[in-house]
């Protein structure tokens, strides 16, 4: 019996690929199942060769791996583009009518499962779109689960649609369950063990647990113009806004978008603003705004290939700097970049109270690997109760507030004033992109101008005490110490486990802030270590480069990737021990 | 009865604008409009552009918004779906709001956003020293176009109109009492609404003189059969210029709002709501 199975489905753009595969995703997180999904498609609507390949095992893991176990082909392109790729005992799903595919035509033994798909669907007078349904069908039975856990699914899935299309698509796809049980009953090499989870799953891509996480968090207004990798926030909060009772506005462009949220924070509700990179460059002016007028913003950056439009459906961590350092003049801000769409969900929560509290942008910076693919989390780690902090702001009449109140008083500690919002009896004040007085009034008084930027800077020293820490991972006497980021974390931990059962002492130091940089608590952690190694998805070392400009600690040792594809643990392996 | 008068919004600066400027009468006439209103200086917001006509907050006793150049009408929009019984009105210029902003101009229009543009025209951009504004005139000489402009200018009202702004109207910076009036009658309509303010740069324009307007303006509601609910016949007085220009309302129509629109402000306003999601096991639920 197999403790993990890696299944891969292909077909050409706009043959529901990628909802069949969240769909079998979801049957099998039912079933105790741990499950990550990732895609693969180019940036066209039609006619493109579009990938999802999904990962199901009995526990929980944190990455791909390069094995294939199930290769199924809704085309012939599928199985020539993908025949390099397969491994000895691979089973290769295709339809004869596709293309007659022998053992000579892969570099190793493959178990080949011809499955008529297109003389099914039209036997049973079906769309040829159903072809995918069928190979669903069969693809359970080939992992040796009960055609239950699916149907259920399908069930849920279509039930809006009617009950007479909620049977249509399990009638379909028990045809290829059921072929697959009479003419390959003795093809039990792929049959997983049971799953182990007890308790329930949720499946969601980072866009989701994104929104799951900022609506959690109270939020109330997002302005998002549509842009890969972030769309499916917009589906989220779109689909959501009425019943859980916030506006989602589409812009005309990032421009809007960025000052529309700071237009609904200034008066009090909580917003944010997703896009990529290019979008992040035009909402760069709005940014400098909201540090100059100190108006709490969330930013979820979702980095995908650049520069300009580069391959918009590809993957990339290639705005670190960027969204550190984007912005004119010096303002504080906080950059946060989760690995799971666990983290995602949480550190989301984090962001919106951080930008309450310190009255600043605050990024979440994810990729079109973390945003798109698709993860489990047990629900029961999205069920917390989250504590709301909306720090110094002073909303209805509370009768807290005097005449000539000073939204910008130089008075504080951690350089957060009280805020009022418009309306608010007696918090009148002046929201000034000009350099301002206490009440919000312009000056260009050398002195003021001096206190007010100290005023404004002094928050990034009170932000140290609710800074998290690096986290460290492994053996602490390790040989080979990785240094990574973000969405990379899965893959690296990965690796790690590889190079722990080779015998070798590895450790991984992950980094879920990254701004302002953990000076101290990384510096501790990376202390007299023997080979360090920085990992990230972009061509010059960006968080290499940051550590050296934090601490002045060169690591000399990187593995970058920047081909829009993901690392693969064994790649990292090869990399490190070759 | 509201003791609020045009000198419960003056703070304690006095305007740095050149001695005649038209921004003055702009000024007084959206103080006397807002006294007329009741709108007094802690129940509303007013969000300025970049140019002569923003520095007006300094000495404009209200909750104010100074924000980017160009992007008065996203903070706008911003602020009325957070906040939809709260009174914006926007002070902008020609430059600010069909140059830099142009297209938050035609999208915040398309939307019909509760919201009014109190429109600076006067043809230059008077804070960078008198370069040509996107209204400036064929011919109109200013510092970027020495041999006189030749682009067509954009007609702020025909614009609007076309875009789906439901009240146009124009008015005169040198005509207070009927500035005053227009602008409470806009700020009063339920929709987008834009006043396009003729207003004479004393300093960069020697043509367009407080003269030549009294010379040429002439009110539309005097012509015979004018229906400010002709939304063609609106468009097409837009456009005259020259001898004779018209102001007055140039359009009114009465048509649901952006923040009408949207289900989730039905209730109450978005500031109001409490931030607890209600019915969390059933969203987590769509996902298992």
């Amino acid at each position: 019996m197999k403790q993990s199975v890696t299944w891969k489905i292909a077909g050409e753009a706009g043959f529901g690929i990628m909802s069949a595969g969240v769909m079998f995703a979801r049957a099998f997180t039912r079933a105790g199942y741990h499950i990550f999904a990732i895609n693969d498609y180019p940036s066209l609507i039609r006619g493109g060769h579009n990938v999802v390949t999904l990962r199901i095992a009995t526990s929980a893991f944190t990455s791909m791996t390069q094995e294939i176990s199930l290769l199924v082909g809704l085309n012939a392109e599928t199985i020539e583009k993908h025949k390099e790729e397969v491994q000895e005992g691979t089973v290769v799903v295709y339809d004869p009518k596709d293309k007659e595919w022998t053992d000579i035509d892969f570099h190793t033994k493959v178990e080949l499962v011809p499955l008529p798909l297109r003389e099914i669907v039209s036997t049973l007078g079906a769309d040829t779109i159903m072809r995918n349904t069928i190979a669903l069908g069969a693809s359970i039975a080939l992992f040796g689960a009960s055609f239950e856990i699916f149907s259920g699914v399908l069930r849920d899935q279509f039930i809006r649609k009617g009950q007479e299309v909620v049977d249509e698509n399990i009638k379909i796809a028990k045809k290829g369950y059921d072929y697959i049980v009479k003419n390959y009953s003795n093809l039990t090499a792929l049959y997983l063990d049971k799953g182990t989870y007890t308790e329930k799953l949720a499946v969601v891509n980072g866009s989701e647990a994104l929104g799951l996480g900022a609506v959690k968090a109270g939020l109330k207004f997002a302005a998002i113009y549509p842009m890969t990798p972030i769309n499916a926030l917009i589906s989220f909060l779109a689909d959501h806004a009425k019943e859980l009772e916030l506006v989602y506005k589409q812009p005309e462009d990032e421009i809007a978008g960025i000052n529309m949220a700071i237009g609904a924070s200034l008066a009090g509700a909580r917003s944010m603003v997703a896009t990529s990179g290019g979008g992040f460059a035009l909402m760069v002016e709005g940014l400098s705004l909201a540090g100059m007028i100190e108006v709490p913003i969330v930013i979820d950056l979702g980095m995908r290939v650049g520069p300009a439009t580069g391959m918009p459906t590809y993957t990339e961590q290639g705005e670190l700097l960027f969204a550190i350092y984007s912005g004119h003049g010096e303002f504080p801000r906080i950059v946060l970049a989760p690995a799971d769409a666990k983290e995602t969900f949480d550190l989301t929560i984090l962001a919106f109270n951080l930008a309450d509290k310190y009255q600043i942008p605050v990024f979440v910076l994810t990729d079109k690997y973390l945003n798109e693919s698709q993860w489990c989390i047990p629900v029961s780690q999205l069920q917390s109760t989250v504590l709301i902090d909306r720090g110094k702001l002073i909303m209805g009449d509370t009768g807290k507030l005097e005449h000539e109140f000073k939204r910008y008083a130089l008075e504080t500690e951690d350089g957060v004033s009280v805020r009022s919002v418009p309306g608010t009896k007696n918090g009148q004040f002046y929201a000034n992109s000009y350099e301002h007085d206490g009440l919000g009034h312009m000056t260009e008084n050398a002195r003021l101008r001096k206190d007010m930027v100290e005023k404004r800077l002094k928050k990034s020293n009170a932000i140290e005490k609710d800074m998290l820490p690096p986290l460290q991972f492994g053996d602490k006497d390790a040989d080979i110490t990785f240094v990574t980021w973000g969405s990379t974390r899965g893959v690296v931990l990965s690796a790690m486990d590889i190079m722990r059962d080779k015998g070798i002492k590895v450790e991984t130091i992950y980094l879920p802030w990254l701004f302002p940089f953990p000076k101290d608590s990384f510096q501790t952690l990376v202390a007299n270590k023997k080979r360090v190694i920085d990992i990230e998805m972009n061509a010059t070392g960006q968080l290499a480069q940051l550590i050296r400009l934090s601490i002045g600690i060169e690591i000399k040792e990187k593995l970058l990737k920047y081909d829009g594809r993901p690392f693969f643990p064994e790649e990292i392996v090869e990399l490190c021990l070759h | 009865m509201s003791t609020l008068t045009a000198a419960s919004y003056n703070t304690g600066f006095l305007p740095t604008w050149c001695p005649g400027c038209g921004d003055f009468g702009i000024w007084k006439s959206l103080q006397g409009a807002l006294a007329k209103l009741e709108i007094g200086p802690n129940d509303g917001l007013i969000i300025y552009g970049v140019g002569c006509h923003g520095n007006m907050y300094d000495w404009m006793n209200m909750y104010g918004f100074a924000g980017l150049h160009g992007r008065t009408l996203p903070v706008a929009q911003g602020v009325k779906l957070a906040n939809h019984v709260l009174p914006v009105i926007i002070v902008s210029g020609d430059g600010d709001c069909l140059g830099e902003g142009g297209n938050h101009f035609l999208h915040a229009a398309k939307r019909n956003t509760d919201v009014t543009v109190m429109m600076h025209d006067n043809q230059v951009y008077g804070l960078t020293t008198g370069q040509a504004s996107p209204t400036a005139k064929k011919g109109f000489k200013t510092k970027s176009t020495p041999e006189g402009a030749t682009d067509e200018p954009i007609s702020a009202l025909a614009l609007a109109i076309t875009a789906g702004a439901t009240f146009a109207a124009r008015a005169f910076a040198g005509d207070l009492v009927g500035l005053t009036e227009i602008m409470a009658e806009a700020i009063a309509h339920k929709g987008f609404s834009i006043v396009d303010i003729l207003q004479p740069c004393v300093t960069f324009d020697k043509v367009h003189t407080y003269q030549w307007y009294r010379q040429r303006l002439y009110k539309i509601e005097t012509e015979t059969g004018y229906d400010p609910t002709n939304r063609m016949k609106a468009i097409e007085k837009s456009f005259e210029w020259g001898d004779k220009i018209p102001f007055g309302i140039f359009y009114a129509e009465d048509r649901p709002t952006s923040e009408d629109r949207e289900g989730a402000l039905q209730t109450s306003t978005l500031v109001s709501k409490k931030l607890e999601v209600e019915h969390w096991d059933k969203l987590i639920a769509e996902f298992i």
